[in-house]
């Protein structure tokens, strides 16, 4: 079987398409710096993905396809990355803790109850909000304003759709401490999003 | 404890994984008198639904400028 010329038309007009590669470059280098926190580790392993992908570009016959390969390369990348230094990313962990256990307390009184400005409403049309441009950015602006540690985990398990195993093995995490910081995570992007978006609109 | 802070941590540890029956009666019977917790709870499935649709939207980040209005 040889569909090679079919999907070498379709692969180098991927790679003609500039604006298309550089915004798709953007999109890699936003997600690899959230995962490691480090902006030159991350450019580097953007690099590393693109180069791979360009080079088995004739196997994609579309963009999506591309995308969701070259974004599996650059996954990769990161997970080994991320092993390679666990144990400081594990030492920086702590030190984050108290600060971030003091934030999401402030969203509860002292008996562990909502606070009332910060007790959840009920959202209106949440699907109408997900075919608005303007809902991404403010969507976007909240992942980047979690905690670095918190908007890694939250991004392996919801972006990436890592399971539980993989995300403690390349983040040197606990059980326990990845549920502490999804929760966290959560309450902190939802209220965010209820803030700028959801109350805003109102 | 069974205040908010405990119940909205099984809401989200229920997106990772089986509860307990004791935890799922504690955050049946708590969200149905709390409107925060309930809200909350909701609210999950739905982070879910939109970090994914972020994560698959193709083709940049403004899909549609036309239409914003």
């Amino acid at each position: 079987m040889n569909r090679d010329s079919v999907g070498e038309t379709a692969g180098t007009d991927v790679i003609a398409d500039t604006a298309y590669t550089s915004s798709l470059r953007e999109q890699m280098l936003k997600f690899a710096t959230l995962q490691l926190t480090d902006p030159h580790l991350a450019e580097d392993a953007v690099q590393d993905a693109l180069i791979s992908a360009m080079n088995n570009v004739s196997e994609f016959a579309g963009r999506a396809a591309f995308k969701t390969w070259v974004f599996a390369i650059l996954k990769n990348k990161i997970v080994d990355i991320l092993r390679q230094r666990q144990r400081l990313v594990y030492a920086s962990n702590l030190l984050r803790e108290d600060e971030d256990e003091q934030a999401v307390s402030e969203l509860f009184d002292r008996n562990g109850f909502w606070q009332p400005d910060d007790r959840p409403l009920a959202w209106s049309d949440p699907h109408q909000a997900f075919e608005n441009a303007e809902f991404w950015q403010v969507f976007e602006t909240c992942l980047e304003n979690l905690p670095p540690k918190q908007a890694q985990v939250f991004m392996m398990r919801e972006f990436v759709q890592l399971d539980s195993e993989e995300i403690c093995a390349s983040a040197g995490l606990t059980l326990s401490n990845l549920h502490v910081l999804l929760h966290r995570a959560r309450l902190r992007l939802r209220d965010c999003l209820e803030m700028h978006w959801f109350k805003a609109g109102a | 404890m069974i205040n908010c802070e405990h119940v909205t941590r099984l809401s989200s540890e229920q997106q990772e994984r089986r509860l307990s029956l004791r935890e799922r009666l504690v955050l049946k019977l708590h969200t149905l008198m709390c409107r925060g917790c309930r809200n909350f709870d909701r609210q999950l499935p739905l982070l879910r639904q939109a970090a994914r649709h972020y994560a698959g939207r193709r083709d940049g980040q403004h899909p549609d400028r036309d239409s914003e209005g």
